[in-house]
């Protein structure tokens, strides 16, 4: 039955006037004490997904329960249980780090006390800031508040809607580390990012383009079913490289990764054969190498699929 | 309970975190207070006189100097064209001018009868109905002098005396009956913009999402909303009592326990106004120009400024849906005749249900889920 998991989505649909379909019939379900990710470019529906399963919006169609408890009867229960981050940082600017915390703390009837060894690691990094106010922190210090004020209440789930999102990469990898040990201390997590290379850090996650899933699985296995032989291969001029690589007989995708272009093939094709490809084609400073599949690299492919 | 006693204190945080704002609830309505209260005054004085006196006679100098004499006019010129006394107006240095013809004085003598032309500009409608009105007095007055002299001391003629009295106000004293009126357009504007520029402020900063996904209820955080803004109105009303009584020395004939019950009441209206502007916009400058909008057509439509009688019947009908109108019309009958509970019990049904209705749809209208 739905209620084994801590979040259960099946054929959830939402419109948004006539023409944007945000989401398409999605189905998914996350296990208890998962640390799950929604991963997919700005605008594939993710923000919208989060905010149904956080009671903030209705859903045109299908069925949606966090704890077993159905998102549209039961919104109440799922308010008082669930720690929810936006994607914009929406605590009160013009109070101080502690006076936020404090409201959120009472409102949900606990105090920060109560609750403190949960957010404990996460707010000795802010208590030297305790009163300023929320407004005047940096971009890693509000998230650092904003994750606090979420977990406050002792949450059994957590929806992260693209928290690292204008972090600095310090900042972003520490939130991943943050969100580890929460997920030891059994608290279910859903995270959405548009970072692909954050996807690793899930146990699981979902690849989500156009209001569609396109694949549900752990990142190994998302990784491992990427099946053609891939290889990074740059050259001194990277915008004629993507071209002409397009052109080649054997070329399957190839697409900009980094300072590289990752080339998938038809079969196996000696490096030698693109290498004299690209000669032809008067590329100079050509460096090609074996590469090994990412989350990108199935991304990009399940999206040409679909 | 315990919620919204939360909500409060986390609003007087913010509130009195706000310098600016603060002194902007403070201390803008007192200083708009004492300087409305001056600038707000139907009597016109000093309206600037021209003179083209073609006559040069005695009676046109005793006419002058009667003029000269009245503090509603002052002379700032003459001249012995009517082109020059033109100027003068097409200028803006004067507001009328009064021609005395030639043989002006020769022909009241001979022929008991003389004209006399008054012209005014009329640019400013109020202006000119008054000075018109103003100078047809002197006049008048100057003409039952002459009219006397020539009939002699003997004979005497019937007329009839009006005594008049004013209740209430019997100097006229228009502080008195304007300083209460513009302490209630005071209160109205701090209470409709506080309230309607705050869950909307909310909005437009976002934090509204984090407290939608809180067990806050709605009726919580409405009340946990309008309670701070209600205690400030309330606070702000006592002041400008104070300063009203200490400047202006307005009277307080009736029960201030009934002027402020009425506030109290009333408050709710107009704060419930401003939730639900705020619950229908989205971002702080909707609900500014949509505040507005009311607050124009219920200060202008209030009776203070111009009375309500003298609209026509449809305005009339507009008025009794608002609640200005209720409020202006309360503190004149408390403070200034000492009016009682039941006499203005219709007013207090009518807020009553004006409250309930508004802040029933605030409530309403205030979603947690889109």
């Amino acid at each position: 039955m739905a209620n084994q998991y801590a979040i259960d989505v099946q054929n959830i649909s939402k419109r948004y006037g006539k023409q944007v379909l945000a989401l398409d019939e999605i189905s998914l379900h996350v296990h208890s004490g998962e640390l799950f990710g929604l991963i997919g470019p700005d605008g594939a529906g993710k923000t919208t997904l989060i905010r149904i399963l956080a009671t903030l919006l209705l859903a045109d169609s299908g069925q949606a329960s966090v704890n077993g408890w159905d998102v549209r009867k039961d919104y109440k229960k799922i308010r008082s249980n669930v720690g929810y981050m936006p994607g914009r940082f929406s605590l009160y600017q013009d109070l101080s780090v502690e006076e936020n915390l404090h409201f959120f703390a009472t409102i949900f009837g606990t105090t920060i006390e109560e609750n403190y060894e949960l957010i404990r690691e996460i707010y000795v990094q802010l208590e030297p800031f305790r009163t300023r106010k929320a407004g005047q922190l940096s971009g890693g210090m509000k998230q650092k508040l904003a994750l606090c004020c979420a977990l406050i209440h002792k949450p059994l789930v957590l929806f992260l809607d693209e928290p690292t999102t204008g972090v600095d990469a310090v900042s972003r990898q520490e939130f991943w580390e943050m969100l580890q040990r929460l997920r030891q201390k059994g608290i279910t997590i859903l995270v959405s990012t548009p970072y692909m290379d954050e996807a690793s850090l899930c146990e699981r996650v979902a690849l989500i383009q156009k209001g569609r899933i396109m694949s549900i699985d752990t990142p190994a296995n998302i990784v491992a079913g990427f099946d053609k032989p891939l290889l990074a291969v740059r050259t001194d001029n990277m915008y004629r490289l993507i071209n002409d690589l397009r052109q080649f007989e054997s070329t399957h995708s190839a697409y900009p990764f980094g300072d590289y272009a990752h080339l998938a093939l038809n079969g196996p094709i000696w490096p030698e054969a693109v290498h004299a490809f690209l000669a032809d084609k008067k590329h100079t400073g050509i460096e090609i190498k074996p590469a090994k599949a990412t989350i990108e690299d199935s991304f990009m492919e399940l999206m040409t699929k679909s | 309970m315990r919620t919204i006693l939360f909500i409060i204190r986390k609003e007087f945080l913010q509130i009195f975190r706000n310098k600016v704002m603060l002194a902007l609830i403070f201390l803008m309505p007192i200083i708009q207070l004492i300087i409305l209260a001056h600038a707000a005054d139907y009597e016109v004085k000093n309206i600037n006189l021209h003179i083209v006196d073609h006559d040069l006679s005695q009676y046109s100098q005793r006419l002058i100097s009667k003029f000269q004499a009245s503090k509603n006019f002052i002379l700032i010129g003459s001249s012995f064209t009517n082109q020059a006394a033109f100027d003068e107006i097409q200028k803006g240095e004067a507001d009328l001018f009064l021609e005395i013809p030639v043989d002006f004085q020769r022909n009241l003598l001979r022929d008991k009868k003389a004209g006399l032309q008054l012209s005014v500009d009329a640019v400013n409608g109020v202006k000119a109905g008054l000075a018109n009105a103003y100078a047809t007095a002197i006049i008048q007055d100057f003409n039952a002098e002459i009219r006397a002299e020539a009939a002699g001391p003997a004979a005497s003629q019937a007329s009839l005396t009006i005594a008049s009295s004013n209740w209430f106000n019997p100097e006229l004293n228009y502080f008195t009956f304007m300083v209460p009126g513009i302490l209630v357009l005071l209160v109205t504007l701090v209470g409709m913009f506080l309230s309607g520029m705050n869950i909307v402020k909310e909005k437009e900063i976002g934090t509204i999402e984090q407290i939608n996904v809180t067990p806050i209820r709605k009726y919580q955080f409405i009340v946990g909303k309008l309670l701070p803004f209600w205690i400030i109105a309330n606070i702000e009303l006592a002041i400008g009592l104070t300063v009203g009584w200490l400047v202006f020395d307005i009277p307080f004939v009736g029960s201030l326990w009934l002027v402020f019950g009425f506030a109290a009441i009333y408050l709710l209206v107009v704060l419930g106004i401003g939730l639900f502007i705020s619950t229908v916009t989205e971002t702080q400058q909707q609900a500014m120009f949509i505040a507005w909008f009311f607050l124009i057509i219920f200060i202008l439509m209030s009776g203070l400024f111009t009375p309500i009688e003298s609209m026509p019947p449809w305005a009339q009908e507009i008025t009794r849906f608002n609640p200005v109108a209720y409020f202006v019309e309360v503190m004149r009958m408390v403070l200034l005749k000492g009016s009682g509970v039941m006499d203005i019990q219709r007013h207090i049904l009518v807020m009553l249900s004006y409250a309930m209705v508004v802040n029933g749809l605030a409530v309403w209208n205030y979603r947690k889920t889109s």
